[in-house]
């Protein structure tokens, strides 16, 4: 299986509201609320690391899950989060004027 | 509102957090709006390195929504860079402008950006009416110009309304032009009085007896905009508006105030960090101890759960737990019923030529009582 790398949509707007992602889409101003496995795998999202080593570096280091388990769950819900254009997917870095800032 | 965004304000409610600020960039502006509340000088506005030390805070507070309002905030040399600090913190930012500045460029760059929304002040669709409030010949056209401009670029574009005597006949082409164009429209009959209290600009509003036709106007009334925060089912514990609960309003000085209509001093940042101010300063914690339970007059009023009462606009009449004037012929143009407060002022305005009976001495002739 190839590598997948993810980014921040550069259009999005987010903010961590009590521990809680906030995230406003670029496309259609639509909200969306991260919870805190989403939320980890949003703030880790620089376009240079592969989603595998995230989730085995802040997914599987936090929780016990099954790392072939939890990077299918993460592929699947990086996958989703792209379909609402508030993350970039790519089998290549994305390099980084095209990343967003860092959201606090 | 969203209810995602309602549950999150009610959340930040909650943690004490600013979710949303309106930070004024300058009060120079390059139109001379009747109406307007500014004086429009700079004297001494915060610098680039300043606002962007203040966005930083802001993101560290919590803040989401950032309003980026004026003045003309394109007479900002740095106003670019700014916005790109701002964004690169992730805020939602929104724009409030005249737009005049705006040209193709300007927009694609907004929209690489990724703001969220333009809000640009049209006053009327006939240009001898706009330019005749703007004092700047020529300058419905280039608003509407920009407003193309940024449409065109797939922008969220919404057109501010304000309406006063001399234009109180064109909301309904204003609104017609809007829809033509894509964009959205707001319609507000509030005039502000100046920041230093002055209050003769409030001759500029409109009649009261205007007011109960426009509000029947379904579309208009849904467009007013309510800044009250539901917490409970009791009424009288709700909030009476979002300043300085959730929300407050940054000057281009660093000046902190609940809210842009709400001058009442709280705090500096170039003196204190932003969420000092935000947590501990006297004036923000009186105006967030107040529920409508507090309120004089109010209370009382039949409109006391439905009424748009801004609490700054009370401020400006004297008294931020009174009533607000403006919001009081809102209530009555909607409903036909009067607000306890008009009802009092009648009442007060009755006993100044009240004719009481006088006791006439029994030696007078035809003694008994003259009315």
């Amino acid at each position: 299986m190839n590598k997948l790398y993810i980014a921040r949509s550069p259009r999005v707007a987010a903010r961590s509201l009590g521990g809680e992602m906030m995230i406003m889409s670029g496309r259609d101003s639509t909200l969306f609320t991260l919870n805190q496995t989403a939320s980890i795998l949003w703030q880790a999202a620089d376009g240079t690391t592969p989603l595998e080593e995230i989730v085995q570096q802040k997914i599987c280091s936090e929780f016990e899950v099954d790392p072939a388990e939890a990077l299918q769950d993460a592929e699947t819900l990086a996958r989703e989060l792209a379909g609402h254009q508030i993350l970039q997917i790519s089998e290549r870095p994305i390099p980084e004027p095209s990343a967003a800032g860092e959201a606090r | 509102m969203s209810n995602l965004l309602e549950e999150m304000t009610r959340k930040a409610l909650k943690l004490n957090i600013p979710l949303s600020v309106q930070l004024d960039l300058t009060y120079r502006c390059n139109e001379r709006c009747v109406h307007c509340y500014l004086d429009h000088q700079d004297y001494g506005e915060m610098t680039t390195a300043e606002i962007k030390r203040l966005l930083d805070e802001m993101a560290e507070a919590g803040v989401f929504i950032l309003t980026l309002s004026g003045g003309e905030i394109m007479l900002r040399k740095d106003f670019f860079g700014i916005l790109e600090y701002a964004r690169q913190l992730m805020f939602c930012v929104k724009l409030k402008t005249n737009a005049i500045l705006i040209h193709e460029q300007e927009a694609a760059r907004i929209r690489e950006l990724g703001v969220e929304s333009i809000q640009i002040s049209i006053y009327s669709h006939r240009a001898e009416v706009h330019d005749a409030i703007t004092l700047v010949p020529g300058s419905l056209k280039r608003s509407l110009d920009a407003a193309s401009f940024l449409k065109s670029q797939g922008l969220r574009v919404v057109i501010a309304n304000v309406l006063m005597v001399q234009n109180v006949q064109d909301y309904q082409g204003v609104r017609t032009l809007a829809t033509e164009m894509g964009l959205e429209c707001t319609l507000d009959p509030t005039i502000t009085p100046m920041m230093d209290g002055d209050r003769s600009v409030l001759n500029l509003g409109i009649d009261p007896s205007s007011l109960p036709q426009i509000f029947r106007d379904e579309a208009i009334a849904e467009d007013e905009e309510v800044c009250a925060i539901e917490t409970g089912d009791d009424i009288l514990q709700h909030l009476p508006c979002s300043a300085g609960h959730t929300t407050c309003y940054v000057s281009p000085y660093g000046d902190v105030y609940p809210c842009v209509q709400f001058p009442l001093p709280t705090g500096n940042v170039r003196q204190q960090g932003f969420i000092d101010i935000w947590r501990h300063s006297d004036a923000m914690n009186d105006v967030r101890s107040i529920r409508l339970k507090d309120l004089t007059t109010c209370t009382s009023c039949a409109h006391v759960g439905s009424c748009s009462r801004c609490p700054g606009l009370a401020y400006m009449e004297g008294n931020m737990r009174g009533p607000s004037s403006q919001d009081c012929e809102k209530s009555f143009a909607k409903t036909g019923v009067p607000s306890a407060n008009m009802l009092a002022k009648k009442r007060g305005a009755a006993n100044l030529v009240q004719i009481r009976t006088i006791p006439v001495p029994a030696s007078f002739p035809g003694a008994g009582a003259i009315a």
